[in-house]
Formats: structure tokens, C-alpha cells, sequence
């Protein structure tokens, strides 16, 4: 799928991938999150929870929205929240930095694609983990949402997270670094 | 731990909402259980005396019934990735999962089934050993058939794969199953060795189910 790739993201840092269609930007995402098997290369990260590893310490969000949709939108961030380490506490504030707060008993079925989006967004702010993977964040959401993601994502950034970003066009942060995946 | 119970809950709450399973297998059961009389006649003492063997088989078929979307749903909304990637051994998650399926979809067979065995003739203290064995019996029926539920996760109609798979390799948990039942209804063999082989069998496929099914999974979806 790939060679001769070579990149390194620091605390604090955002890189945002680029390409083609087709070119390996999920695959790449996939691949650090541990879904996707190396046949050769390295993946390391320094400093971090030594007892845990990369995919452990990171948020993955995918294209598809990981969302019951016979569960309520309070129910299906409640199940992440506990599933991936995070406090029950953290779910009310989380909803309501997207903006899903008064539809937190409506079942997920009868949400739109954006308010899908917003509630797998969601996830990232309930649980605290280092590392971010964002595969097309931005798709299907308003200018309004797209403001509160960036700022997800610059308060992420200012905390010392990382940001790992497939995307097509900007994805509202301010000067992320860029790396174009393409025949070499 | 928390996780763990988290998954078991969602997972218990999603099979009894709408567009979940739990109660298909009971009532795919109490069908397959009526339809058997109208087959073999209203010879009553017939009945009587294959009448575990059916509460068996029906059972058997009513466990597979549920299973080949034990994975897939969470493969198609993208969970099963977010499962992979937490703390929590894939091994431990996949068994939390099988556990939620047996309660929603194993425990209702093994509850209706005294009742069921009123249709066929079968005297009250045997519908009792028949219940037992197949409280012990059916979670081997869930370890089993989520092995084959990973290995189908990503193919299409996977659940015909499912079956094919996964039924005989449930032989022997029938044989030792229905062999505990007679024993303890005729006779005159001991009703005690079939029945802990049965235990021995779902305990055994307690313990290796999951690794089998989180080994499959890992390798199928990279």
C-alpha cells in the first residue's frame, strides 16, 4: 500500500493527509489505529501511558458513526464514554459542546447524517485521549459545527494532543502541516 | 470491568429493542415444537418419548437463529473497529457479547421450553431434567456458534456459512444433551455422566470460544 513514508507528528501538532481518492488516506488512519496489519515499517510513540498501547491511547473516528440506532443519543454516548475508560460524568458536557444536549433522549435512528457526525465527535471530547484520528471529520457538517469542531480541535492541540487528519479540503484549523499521499 | 458491563447491558438492551432478536429464537422454538405433533401424529406416547429430543433440537435451531448478527451489525456501523481499538482484550469483549446473546436469546428457550414440553406429552418432572440440561447445554450452543459468527462477520448472507459451520460441531453437545434427558425420563442408564459431560462441553467452549472468535476476527478484518 505504501512505502518510502516517513513522518513524524508532535505534541501540539496537527498533520493532515491528503491524496487522491484512493490514495491511502483511511488505509494510513487505519493502519496507525491498529486495524490494519503492517507487513513492514515501525510505529512508535514516545512519552505517552507506557502500559498502553497507540491504538489504546487514541480516538479513532472512521466514516461510519459507530451509533445504535435503536439506542438514545444519551444512551449511545454513555456506552462509548464507559467502554473506552471515560467517566459517565463527562457525557452530559460532551453533548452539549456539540451542540445534541436537548435530544439526548431521542433515539439515534432518527437523527440526520450531521447530527450523527456531531455525536461520534462527541466521543472524542467524553473520553480524554492523546491522539486523535479523524478520517473525513468535517463530511456532512454545517459551518456552525465546523466552528466548534475546530475548536475541539485547537483545544485538543493547546493541551498537547495530536491530531492525525484524512481530508479533502481545510478542515478549520488555523496552519496544520500537510502531507500529500501520491505516486512517487 | 466497567467496560466489560457496559458492553454486556448495550448489547442486552439493542436484543430487546425494536429490530433486535431476543425473542425470534423463543418464538421460532414454541413454532418448530407446535408444527412437531401435526407431523407425527397425536400418538401420545410416541410423543412422550421423543419429546426431549425435539425441546432439543428446536432448541438447537432456535439458538442459531440470532447468531449470524451477533458481529455484523457492529462490522457495518463501524463499533466493531472501536471494540478492537479498546483497552479491554477483544477476547473479554467478545465474551461479554456472547454472554448478552445467551441471556436475551439462550436463557428464554430454556425458560419456555417446561411449557412447550406440555404440547408433546412430556410428564412434569421430565420437562424439569429437560430444562436443566438445556440450561446447561445452550450456553455451549452460543460459544460455538460465535466462532462461526466471527468467521462469517464479512461476508455477504453469511448466515447460511453460519450454519453449515456451526451445526456440526453442536453434535455432540445434542448427543450428550438429549442422552442426559432419557437417561434421567427412562433409563436405565445414570443420568451423571452425560450431564457433566455437557457441563465439561460449555465450559470448555466458554473458555476457548472467545479466543477462537476474537482470532478470527482480528485476521478477518485486516
Amino acid at each position: 500500500m505504501f512505502s518510502g513514508l516517513n513522518f513524524v507528528v508532535v505534541g501540539g501538532e496537527a498533520l493532515v493527509v491528503t491524496g487522491r481518492n484512493g490514495a491511502g488516506k483511511s488505509s494510513l488512519l487505519r493502519l496507525i489505529a491498529g486495524l490494519v496489519h503492517r507487513s513492514a515499517g515501525r510505529l512508535e510513540l514516545s512519552g505517552g501511558d507506557a502500559e498502553a498501547t497507540l491504538p489504546e491511547q487514541a480516538h479513532y473516528l472512521g466514516h461510519d458513526d459507530a451509533l445504535k440506532p435503536s439506542l438514545s443519543v444519551g444512551e449511545n454516548l454513555c456506552f462509548w464514554a464507559e467502554f473506552l475508560g471515560g467517566a459517565r460524568a463527562a457525557v452530559r458536557p460532551a453533548l452539549e459542546a456539540v451542540g445534541l444536549a436537548p435530544l439526548e433522549d431521542l433515539p439515534a435512528a432518527y437523527l440526520s447524517a450531521g447530527q450523527r457526525r456531531r455525536l461520534s465527535i462527541a466521543r472524542l471530547v467524553a473520553v480524554k485521549r492523546p491522539i486523535w484520528l479523524l478520517d473525513e471529520p468535517t463530511s456532512a457538517l454545517d459551518t456552525q459545527s465546523q466552528g466548534r469542531l475546530a475548536d475541539m480541535m485547537d483545544g485538543h492541540l493547546s493541551g498537547g494532543g495530536m491530531i492525525v487528519a484524512a481530508a479533502h479540503g481545510p478542515i478549520g484549523l488555523d496552519a496544520p502541516r500537510e502531507m500529500r499521499l501520491g505516486p512517487a | 470491568m466497567n467496560a466489560l458491563l457496559a458492553l454486556l447491558i448495550r448489547d442486552m438492551r439493542l436484543a430487546v429493542r425494536v429490530g433486535g432478536g431476543a425473542l425470534m429464537g423463543a418464538l421460532f422454538f414454541l413454532i418448530v415444537v407446535v408444527m412437531m405433533p401435526f407431523a407425527i401424529g397425536p400418538d401420545l406416547n410416541l410423543l412422550a418419548r421423543i419429546g426431549p429430543a425435539i425441546l432439543w433440537l428446536g432448541a438447537l435451531l432456535a439458538s442459531l437463529l440470532a447468531l449470524d448478527r451477533l458481529f455484523v451489525t457492529d462490522h457495518e456501523d463501524g463499533s466493531l473497529d472501536l471494540l478492537m481499538m479498546g483497552r479491554m482484550p477483544l477476547e473479554l469483549a467478545v465474551a461479554a457479547k456472547a454472554i448478552a446473546h445467551w441471556l436475551t436469546t439462550g436463557l428464554p428457550l430454556v425458560i419456555i421450553s417446561p411449557v412447550l414440553g406440555l404440547m408433546l406429552n412430556v410428564e412434569l418432572r421430565a420437562m424439569g431434567v429437560v430444562a436443566l440440561t438445556l440450561a446447561a447445554g445452550t450456553p455451549a450452543l452460543t460459544f460455538i456458534g460465535l466462532v462461526g459468527a466471527a468467521l462469517s462477520v464479512a461476508l455477504r448472507r453469511g448466515g447460511l456459512l453460519l450454519a453449515v459451520l456451526v451445526l456440526p460441531l453442536t453434535i455432540p453437545v445434542l448427543i450428550f444433551g438429549v442422552a442426559a434427558a432419557n437417561a434421567a425420563i427412562v433409563g436405565p442408564a445414570p443420568f451423571g455422566p452425560p450431564f457433566t459431560i455437557l457441563c465439561a462441553l460449555s465450559l470448555a467452549s466458554l473458555v476457548l470460544g472467545p479466543v477462537a472468535a476474537a482470532a478470527a476476527l482480528r485476521h478477518g478484518l485486516e
